[in-house]
């Protein structure tokens, strides 16, 4: 999977409050939970974000409670990857089991900027910054996740599983 | 090479002798919660599925606790979603409002959760049950969906961190006080991915209830499990609700941790978290005039009997401050009753606070005590981020049921000793 999008640049310790406040976790419906994507920690970026966009955060990127709900809104929102210096262990999982791409990169947190463009190379975990040339190396999926993103998430894969069985 | 009490607890469910951290491996769950939040969006995943039946009804717990008794429509509406699903599956562990209590208190209580256990719930406060002595951990909704459909979970085994707590705890300084200044000092990415194993004589002679309070607590610094070695104490709590058989684990001496570290405690104060972080702590002594317009004693860190004991004590007689609101929540319906019979909640009353039904309610910021903006709250609960309980303008600060007594009766976070004489 290879695509190219514009960046929304967040800092560290952006928590799964801040990515969907509680006050919206009565209902579980993506398009619902887009509306008030990241509203906490930019209260406009539900009404920029478009889809293709890509979020590049600092250390921790979904710490807090254990929603779905968080990489659901970002998906929802059209955001097809979110790059960040490290993730808080639940949301890695979440997006894992959900399908949300995602890479860890130190080295493209720094670098990228606000508004850049930037392409991204999953199967490789390489991220190409358009503006300056830079390219930057994440590690990529172990094969165990990368089977269950082949297969749209953890649903597929033990749906896939009982088939084989 | 020696196993950890984490360790060993994941080798043997995953029918394993042996595992090494970073090792992924599939397991075998014993218990599989969700709640209202959560468990609607794991029904879902399981429809698609397309199963009749769940793996094993009773291994499945489900506990509406966030938005219930429900706030609106939408929240009924997913509250419905969990019974029926319960129903229609045969869950005998469904909890309706009634019988509801915060799940990380309701389950130990109810006896199902056991040492030895491993526990993956759909709420990142699981590893509360680590008190037991059990592996118990935070999942999403689709790791829910896919356990109630297999009986099993994968995980990435983790390596462990031991934390050793030594010296006498100070007065009106408890496991609240212990674990956020453990936050502080390791951050609130500190343990990620990591075991947070808590040990020392302070744990050793630590009641049950402020165990709970500390496992509760490892999420926040990142931490997939927080565990203390089951003993007297626990089994002194376990024994009269068992359900079950359950097995004791204790780390090996030649374990191998990628971390140590030692508290001396004598000389602790009571910790307030400052906003808008878990890590953000001070000394209650540094935090002292900081004006709050609410108080919130409750929640699955600290809604529990000793809790309510501890803010009974400070309350006694004693009025809250007339610029201020106190909320407080009992865990569960037990709790609740007990606090009833020990005259804990009529100490309560009779100050001026508030007393509500069991529910996870404002620590989310969900309902039952919103903060407007600019508004301060001192809270027992476990998060302090932007806007956790309510405008995102809104502040929380985080400390334990003694000082939040105290600050509901001067109007000001103040140390507990300055009011109790
Ligand atoms: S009391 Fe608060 S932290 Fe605990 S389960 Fe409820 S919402 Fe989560």
């Amino acid at each position: 999977m290879k695509f190219t999008g514009r960046v929304h640049k967040f800092g560290a310790d952006i928590d799964t409050d801040a990515i969907i406040p509680a006050r919206y976790l009565n209902t579980s419906d993506p398009a619902e939970l887009a509306k008030h994507c990241m509203e906490d920690a930019d209260p406009s970026f539900p009404q920029k974000v478009q889809a293709g966009d890509i979020i590049v955060a600092g250390k921790n990127f979904g710490c807090g409670s254990s929603r779905e709900h968080a990489p659901i809104a970002i998906k929802g929102a059209g955001v097809a990857c979110v790059i960040a210096s490290s993730f808080a262990r639940i949301f890695y999982r979440n997006s894992v089991n959900i399908g949300l791409p995602i890479l860890e990169c130190e080295e493209a947190v720094q670098a990228i900027e606000e508004g850049d463009n930037i392409q991204v190379d999953l199967e490789k975990g390489e991220i190409v910054n358009l503006r300056t040339g830079e390219t930057y190396q994440a590690a990529p999926f172990p094969e165990f996740m990368q089977d269950i993103m082949a297969q749209g998430g953890l649903i597929g894969y033990v749906q896939h599983k009982k088939i084989k069985q | 090479m020696g196993m950890t009490i984490s360790q060993k607890i994941l080798a043997y469910h995953a029918g394993k002798k042996h595992v090494e951290p970073g090792e992924l491996i599939n397991c075998r769950v014993d218990v599989i919660l969700g709640n209202d939040v959560t468990s609607p969006v794991a029904i879902s995943e399981f429809a698609r599925l397309g199963l009749d039946k769940v793996h094993d009804p009773d291994s499945i717990v489900l506990v509406p606790d966030h938005f219930t008794p429900n706030k609106d429509i939408k929240s009924a509406e997913q509250a419905k979603i969990v019974r029926d699903f319960a129903r229609r599956f045969g869950i005998k562990y469904y909890f309706d409002v009634g019988q509801m209590g915060i799940e990380h208190c309701l389950l130990p209580e109810q006896g199902l959760v056991l040492p030895g256990d491993l526990i993956i719930g759909a709420d990142s406060h699981t590893c509360t049950y680590g008190a037991l002595g059990a592996f118990a951990t935070g999942v999403g909704s689709t790791d829910m969906a896919a356990a109630m459909a297999t009986g099993e979970a994968w995980f990435k085994v983790p390596d462990s961190i031991k934390f050793i707590y030594y010296g006498t705890l100070p007065q009106w300084v408890g496991g609240k006080d212990l674990i956020l200044h453990t936050i502080g000092d390791i951050g609130v990415d500190g343990a990620r991915y990591m075991s947070m194993e808590f040990t020392g004589e302070v744990i050793d002679n630590l009641s049950i209830d402020n165990r709970f309070t500390m496992a509760n607590m490892a999420i926040e610094a990142g931490g997939k499990n927080g565990i203390i070695a089951p003993d007297d104490i626990t089994l002194a709590y376990v024994q009269s609700r068992a359900q079950r058989p359950y097995q004791i684990y204790k780390s090996d001496e030649d374990a191998e941790y990628a971390e140590i570290r030692e508290y001396d405690v004598s000389k602790l104060e009571p910790v307030v978290a400052f906003p808008h972080l878990p890590e953000n702590t001070r000394p209650v002594s540094e935090a002292a005039d900081i004006q709050i317009d609410q108080v919130v004693i409750g929640s699955c860190t600290n809604g529990r009997i000793e809790d309510l004991q501890v803010a009974a004590t400070i309350l006694k007689g004693k009025k809250v401050h007339p610029e201020l609101r106190v909320i407080i929540l009992p865990g569960t319906q037990q709790i609740y009753l007990e606090a009833l019979r020990k005259g804990f909640i009529e100490t309560f009353i009779e100050a001026g606070c508030a007393v509500s039904t069991p529910t996870c309610g404002p620590c989310l910021g969900g309902h039952m005590g919103i903060l407007a903006k600019g508004e301060k709250a001192l809270s027992t609960t476990n998060r302090n981020f932007v806007g956790r309980m309510g405008h995102p303008e809104s502040e929380v600060y985080l400390a334990s049921p003694a000082v939040a007594a105290a600050s509901a009766i001067t109007g000001r976070i103040t140390p507990p000793q300055e009011v109790v004489r």
